[in-house]
């Protein structure tokens, strides 16, 4: 009984090894992922371009355009000498935002009135926008406060100056707020779905195409033998590629894990059971690796939407929200990031932890029920 | 006798469609029974009941003498086959395939899984890959991996289908060795000539069993006699030789035409017929029925 | 039936319809086919047998232009394919292996994309249409997606589409192979009359015995070589007088008394005899020798004559033949 488990792993594993193309996406593909994750689909907004119309071309107005520059948010490329042409390089994507300073600017603000900037924004960017837009205001608002201290100090009141409310900012577990921080972990779980779902389906399914399923159930093999033997290839292929991911993210983008390794490697055990179930559920509908392939994609490709992976889940809809329930990667997600960005251990993530073991028995129940043996 | 298979109503329904229609028969241990039939007859799914592969909708059969739904798992570990596309890993070498479907039956022995690597000349070449074998190596292997546990029963699922003539004689040679061992053999086949090879022959069509006799017995039981017909031209002389009421059945054969009919006084009236057509009967000659006459005229 | 003309037509006046010359091709370091000539007239099925690798698919994808000749050439009804290659291509219907046709795709809709890809005008192909699937009993199924027709539905459709353009040549690799005896027969059938209303020259490899017979003349390629040729009867002929059937108690025992004999080039079981190919002039000797031998060793011999060859035998002995 054993042997026949070890023949049939170690038929599953020379397979493996000589399908090198297979092979070699199964573990170049997460780490180019990562790559791109974390260098590409970074959210972090840095160095807009902006053109500036210095209508004024007082030491007031330089003063003002210093405070834009010196916040590294914004880049100055252009200085211009009119609106319309702030309007054709916002239209060519030469720049995404435009300063105007009216005539009279410095004069207005001697004079101890409230002068008039015009800041102009390229919209169609929804994060780029709403980043430069609040840097904008902030700017502004600094230089506000800055000529007011100015007059004030002028008028002897500098004792005046302490505003009342001073909001000291401290961002915990990921302080630079840094993308890959966050991605990283969750790529662990995209990864352990993807693939552990993907391989399991189709080399299950590439048996039935090929014919040789017929002939391993005429052998005496019993189906959880053929279940455990056919899965536990892909269970040490999937953990490989996940610690590849780990040491990828450590090495390159210096991701912390504040948190136990071990629960980590368990929980992304249990989180397994659950995708490799599903793989096996893919095999018992589909009839080519093709359809194997597409069912999967169809199945999963909600999850990176539904999951929080990319978009955070408070901000949605609370229907979406509900339905987030239903995927388990959504669990594995919070799992994966407490452990690798808080560093909290089970007492912080018991509920999820139960939401993805009765989901693993759900899944593993149907799957080996359905997977029977044989052809009916 | 000790009987191999019986079969009693055995029969399959995919849906609506009736695969196998009531099958009752028996197969005497040591035989090598052909099953003969169009595609889509239930030649193969016959064989998937008998393995236990599928359920019967009705019926039962007992294969060596364990009931195949029930004693399923009894029956394959004493039975071997050969499914049509023969089951290979294409990755695997050839001594890793045949290791590996042992291992599946518990055989760890490395002797036998070598004896019989040689014994079907696959000795010499077992560390090639399956992908490079041709479609005659290919046969072989998938047999080796049939009877690497000594089964007492062999089914074999068109196991000839394209490989040439030379490696489809071959190949009965190791069959009729495996009969003379004592293993009783189920083959079905879409070559006329391969069913004279066998000690049986069934005759399946849309999923009823039509016959089920020695290959002699059949060829003396066909309803009408075979005559050879050489004329000129051939082919115009085939077409009229067809709208002649009577003729169950005719055929062109290289140089003459194959006619089988009832008719009493077939020579007289043939050369008649076709003389009239202006047509050059030089003989006609009575000829012996085959296993492919037997398989039209039961049409 | 569908020449316009009371005569059948012809290629003779433009030469023969399948002339091929000197074909050679490799595929890397292997030969797959050497100086291969052949010539198939109008009316004449030529049959092409061998071993698996002989070459039989390469020679007619030379013959159908999909392939290029290393050396030698192809000539369809007089047009040379290397140089007059669409005259040449229009005169040949070609069924490969796998045959092409469109599953998702009704028998109509196949047949009015293989028209049109052949630039055929609508009136024409139309009446053609009608035709052929009058002819291969389709004209029921018109409607019917290709991927719901059987095996055999499929494969004539296959025929139909080949067969669209009205060509006078017909190239077919391996028809019928994994296709039962029923249908096989019917294909035949279909093939034979074809040959008869258009006076088609058909070249056909095959790895059916029984088909190769039904052909006019047999060509035998081993190694890329065409090594015979000639009519069936002239086929059998080469082995006429050489074949022994024997039969009797107990079988194992024959066999193995046969292959211990010298002159036994082969001994082959056929159901319960056996067939033994002896060598040339041996017959009558071998004969008496294996009589005396197995009665000696206790055995019973119900029968020992000599049969007609069949095609089969020729194969094999022409495969085994070495150099």
């Amino acid at each position: 009984m054993i042997n026949r488990l070890v023949s049939l792993i170690r038929k599953e594993f020379i397979q493996i090894i000589r399908d090198p193309r297979t092979l070699g996406i199964t573990f170049i593909m997460p780490v180019a992922m990562l790559f791109l994750l974390g260098y590409a689909a970074t959210n972090d907004v840095r160095n807009i371009s902006m053109a500036v119309f210095d209508q004024d071309q007082t030491q007031a107005s330089r003063a003002l355009i210093t405070a834009y520059k010196v916040a590294d948010y914004f880049r100055l490329t252009y200085w211009v000498s009119s609106e319309e042409e702030i309007q054709t390089l916002m239209d060519n994507n030469s720049v995404r935002a435009g300063l105007i300073i009216p005539p009279g600017y410095g004069k207005t603000l001697h004079s101890g009135r409230s002068a008039q900037v015009a800041f102009v924004l390229d919209g169609s960017d929804p994060t780029v926008a709403s980043t430069a837009l609040a840097a904008a205001v902030l700017i502004g608002q600094a230089q506000s406060t800055h000529i007011i201290a100015e007059r004030l100090d002028r008028l002897g009141m500098s004792n005046a100056v302490q505003p009342p409310i001073d909001v000291r900012t401290q961002v915990w577990y990921n302080p630079g707020l840094v993308t890959a921080y966050y991605m990283i972990p969750a790529l662990i779980g995209q990864i352990l779905q993807f693939l552990a779902t993907l391989l399991t389906a189709t080399s299950i399914v590439r048996e039935r195409e090929r014919g040789t399923i017929e002939q391993l159930i005429v052998t005496p093999l019993r189906p959880w033998e053929l279940i455990v033997g056919k899965l536990t290839p892909y269970v040490l292929v999937s953990f490989l590629d996940m610690i590849e991911v780990l040491a990828a993210g450590v090495i390159f983008f210096k991701v912390p894990i504040n948190g136990s390794l071990l629960l980590l490697l368990l929980m992304a055990a249990l989180f397994l059971v659950t995708t490799l179930g599903i793989g096996l559920l893919i095999s018992t509908v589909a009839n080519t690796q093709q359809e194997a392939m597409l069912t999967t994609m169809f199945l999963l490709l909600p999850s990176i939407f539904l999951s929080g992976f990319f978009f955070p889940l408070a901000a949605m809809p609370a229907w979406l929200q509900a339905l987030s329930y239903a995927i388990p990667l959504r669990y594995f997600l919070i799992i994966s990031r407490g452990i690798i960005l808080k560093g909290v251990g089970i007492s912080a993530l018991w509920g999820e932890i139960a939401a993805l073991s009765i989901f693993a028995l759900v899944v593993m129940t149907a799957a080996t029920t359905r997977f029977r043996k044989s052809l009916d | 006798m000790i009987t191999a298979i019986r079969a009693h109503n055995l029969t399959r329904y995919f849906a609506n469609f009736l695969a196998v229609d009531h099958l009752t028969f028996e197969v005497a241990a040591g035989q090598v029974l052909g099953y003969l039939g169009p595609n889509g007859s239930g030649k193969t799914t016959t064989i998937r009941m008998l393995l236990g592969l599928l359920h019967p909708s009705e019926g039962e059969a007992q294969v060596l003498g364990y009931d195949v739904v029930s004693q399923s798992e009894l029956v394959r570990s004493q039975t071997g086959y050969m499914s049509q596309k023969f089951a290979l890993y294409n990755e695997l070498t050839i001594w890793e395939n045949l290791a590996f479907y042992a291992g599946m039956y518990g055989v760890r022995d490395t002797r036998q899984i070598s004896a019989i690597l040689e014994s079907l000349g696959l000795g010499a070449i077992k560390m090639q890959k399956a992908q490079n074998l041709s479609a005659g190596w290919r046969q072989r292997l998938a047999l080796a991996t049939a009877i690497v546990h000594r089964p007492r029963l062999l089914f074999l699922d068109e196991p000839t289908s394209g490989v040439d003539p030379t490696a489809r004689r071959s190949f009965w040679d190791l069959i009729y060795e495996l009969s003379t061992q004592g293993i009783t053999i189920m083959v079905t086949t879409h070559y006329m000539d391969e069913a004279e090879y066998c000690s049986v022959i069934g005759i399946m069509r849309a999923g009823k069993l039509q016959a089920l006799d020695e290959p002699g017995h059949l060829k003396a039981s066909i309803p009408g006699q075979v005559w050879e017909i050489y004329v000129e031209p051939l082919l115009p002389a085939l077409e009229a030789v067809e709208g002649l009421p009577g003729i169950v059945h005719a055929t062109l054969a290289s140089d003459h035409l194959r006619v089988i009919t009832r008719l009493k006084s077939v020579p007289e009236r043939l050369s008649s017929e076709l003389s009239s057509k202006k047509m050059q009967v030089q003989k006609i000659l009575p000829g012996e029925a085959t296993i492919e006459d037997v398989f039209i005229a039961m049409q | 039936m569908f020449a316009s003309s009371s005569e059948p037509p012809t290629c003779a006046p433009t030469g023969q319809a399948i002339h091929l010359t000197g074909l050679s091709k490799k595929f890397g370091s292997v030969q797959a086919l050497e100086g291969v000539s052949l010539e198939v007239a109008d009316g004449e099925i030529y049959g092409l047998v061998g071993p698996d690798g002989a070459g039989k698919t390469t020679l007619i994808r030379l013959a159908c232009g999909v392939l290029k000749p290393d050396a030698g050439s192809v000539s369809l009804c007089g047009f040379l394919m290397a140089q007059d290659t669409e005259q040449a291509r229009a005169q040949v219907g070609y069924l490969a292996q796998r045959f092409a046709i469109y599953e998702d795709m009704t028998v109509m809709e196949n047949l009015r994309f293989f028209a049109e890809v052949r630039g055929l005008k609508a009136d024409y192909w139309k009446a053609r249409a009608r035709q052929l699937l009058d002819f291969v009993g389709l004209a029921e199924f018109t409607s019917r997606r290709a991927g719901q027709l059987s095996g055999g539905m499929k494969q004539k459709l296959g025929l139909a589409l080949a067969l669209i353009s009205q060509p006078r040549v017909l190239l077919l690799d391996e028809p019928t192979t994994g296709v039962d005896p029923a249908t096989r027969l019917d294909f035949w059938r279909v093939i034979i009359h074809l040959v008869n209303q258009e006076n088609l020259a058909v070249l056909v490899s095959t790895p059916y015995m029984d088909e190769a017979a039904r052909c006019t003349r047999i060509g035998f390629l081993r190694n890329g070589r065409l090594i015979r040729e000639g009519k069936p009867r002239e086929l059998r002929n080469l082995l006429s007088g050489k074949i022994l059937e024997l039969a009797g108690e107990p079988l194992p025992l024959l066999i193995q008394l046969s292959k211990a004999n010298q002159a036994v080039e082969n001994a082959q079981r056929f159901g319960n005899s056996v067939h033994l190919r002896v060598r040339e002039g041996k017959t009558e000797e071998t004969a008496q020798q294996l009589q005396e031998a197995i009665h000696h060793a206790g055995g019973t011999v119900t029968r020992l004559q000599t049969i007609e060859a069949q095609l089969e035998d020729v194969f094999i002995a022409l495969a085994e033949e070495m150099g």
